[in-house]
């Protein structure tokens, strides 16, 4: 039941961003980017700006709307570039064994011991700030927890007969990862996924909020949440919009996968 | 008769220094062309490592497996197309046998597709004619392959994994306690399918257990495992009806038996 409910609330959030996103590129209230001096900063809840307007007499909601866009594109390429890298790595490991295995997992332990805002804020004193250095910066930084899991897990399917028994009908090892090991960890790398597209999100969050992502005038939550700084005494709850939308966000994920994860635990599943 | 099988003076040791377990230590054994072997002993006297050994899918501490004459043992995987077309192997259990993931039409299929068997001769080559053949002798109804291996019982997926077996038209089986998962009602079933099977297409047939019963109904000869060690060897009848050793004799008492009905 508990699983149920993590997953019909995930669902839900995460169908709000998606759906808010997809909204975004056809229609918002006002124009996310258009600087009105005659409406800088009018509350929420009265007059036409539902959620009021920024210190630029931006509409606070169309650029909340606006930044789902960035969110969900920063989460779909940074875990993209996360299982790519990542869940190749893991199955190799897990299927050669051995010193091979060894190698793989010491590396990506000195990986997972880097620290991913110094990573981000190499990359963009590389490469300058942008989207593009933010995501692969966080792919980077999340291949590591897909190696892990996809290792851990391969090696739980190698264990199984029906490995032994494709390599006893003279199957190669190539044929019996794509045939054999692959959808089976597909479960557990897509609960991964989830997890790590919150993840994503929450880092995209901070980056921007430092500045080391998207640059104005794209709108960002994070980029919101710096700009509401200066007002954070007078007009706090400039601060709360992007705050609720990037806590939804990750909360969404987190229980998506939660739910998931909880779902294919065979412990709690009947047996069939 | 010829050997199919030869291993001679074969020890795997497990782990290694003060921890080597010793799964099977100095055995010697030769399977003849045509004739059932059973393999009998109880869990940990290394029946499994033995197969395993024969099958190719592990390698000997020591000593060497011949499979047809020639050397399998520490040969690499590229080379041992004729052991994988000529031996097949049926696990325990069906439920960690068969890819959950998979149709049971790929499952069986799995074998003819793999590179080191196709072209070789005697592999069919129409997969889907294959399929309906051992389907049919396996006696699953014709529309499985479409299916998935949850949808079918537990003797229905022993039969998935013996039609598997067959689809290469093996000359050797390897069952490695085939029936001792499976519900008591449909034990019969699947041995005397195995039976039949072996009997109509001239199998020679490595049959492991610790039930002592299937043996003497399915085997001609009988080799004792205790400890990593063959204890005992000898014609089925023979062993079952004069056992030399202590061991054998306490395997043998522990078979329990109905009281007659009569």
């Amino acid at each position: 039941m508990k699983a149920r409910l993590s997953l019909a609330i995930g669902l839900i959030l995460v169908g709000l961003v998606l759906v808010t996103a997809l909204v975004s590129l056809v229609w918002t209230p006002y124009d996310p980017i258009r600087v009105d001096s005659a409406q800088v900063l009018q509350p929420p809840l009265h007059g036409p700006h539902l959620l009021g307007t920024d210190g630029f007499g931006i509409d606070v909601l169309s650029r909340i709307m606006v930044s789902a866009q960035i969110c969900v594109q920063v989460g779909i390429i940074a875990v993209g570039i996360a299982l790519v890298i990542g869940v190749p790595l893991g199955v190799f490991a897990g299927q050669v064994g051995g010193w091979g295995s060894e190698l793989v997992m010491r590396v990506t332990d000195i990986w997972y011991a880097f620290p991913a805002l110094l990573l981000a804020i190499l990359f963009a004193a590389a490469f300058g700030s942008s989207t593009g250095t933010a995501m692969v910066a966080i792919g980077l930084a999340s291949v590591p927890a897909f190696a892990r899991i996809a290792r851990a897990a391969t090696l739980q399917v190698m264990s199984q007969d029906y490995v032994l028994a494709a390599r006893a009908c003279g199957t190669r090892p190539a044929a019996i990862a794509v045939r054999h090991v692959l959808p089976n960890i597909a479960p557990l790398v897509g609960v991964q996924a989830s997890v790590s597209f919150g993840i994503a999100i929450l880092a995209e969050a901070a980056l921007s909020y430092l500045g080391l992502s998207a640059q104005p005038p794209t709108p960002t939550w994070g980029r919101m949440l710096a700009d509401a700084q200066t007002y954070l005494f007078s007009n706090p709850v400039l601060a709360l919009w992007p705050g609720l939308a990037v806590a939804a966000a990750v909360l969404g994920f987190n229980l998506l996968g939660d739910g998931l994860r909880d779902l294919l635990d065979p412990r709690l599943k009947e047996v069939r | 008769m010829t050997s199919v099988f030869t291993a001679t003076s074969v020890s795997r040791l497990y782990g290694a220094g003060r921890n080597t377990v010793v799964g099977l230590d100095e055995i010697n054994l030769a399977v003849e062309t045509g004739e059932r072997l059973g393999v009998v002993g109880e869990s940990g006297s290394g029946k499994s490592t033995l197969i395993r050994l024969l099958a190719g899918l592990d390698r000997p501490t020591r000593g060497e497996v011949r499979f047809d004459g020639e050397l399998i043992s520490g040969r690499p995987e590229h080379q041992l197309g004729f052991l994988r077309q000529g031996v097949q192997i049926v696990f325990q259990d069906p439920r960690s046998s068969l890819n959950p993931r998979m149709r049971v039409g790929d499952i069986i299929t799995e074998p003819l597709r793999s590179p080191l068997l196709r072209g070789r001769p005697g592999v069919p080559v129409d997969k889907a004619a294959r399929l309906a053949e051992v389907l049919e002798q396996v006696g699953l109804p014709t529309d499985s392959g479409r299916r998935h291996p949850h949808e079918f019982s537990g003797g229905q997926r022993q039969r998935i994994a013996l039609a598997r077996a067959l689809a290469p038209r093996p000359r050797v089986l390897i069952a490695d306690e085939p029936v001792s998962a499976l519900d008591v009602s449909v034990r019969s079933q699947v041995i005397n399918l195995l039976n039949d099977l072996v009997a109509e297409q001239d199998l020679t047939l490595v049959f492991v257990s610790h039930d002592l019963t299937v043996v003497r109904h399915l085997c001609d000869r009988v080799a004792v495992l205790q400890s990593g060690r063959i204890v005992e060897r000898g014609l089925t009848a023979e062993v079952y009806a004069e056992p030399q050793e202590p061991y054998t004799q306490s395997l043998l008492e522990a078979v329990p038996r109905l009281p007659d009905p009569s």
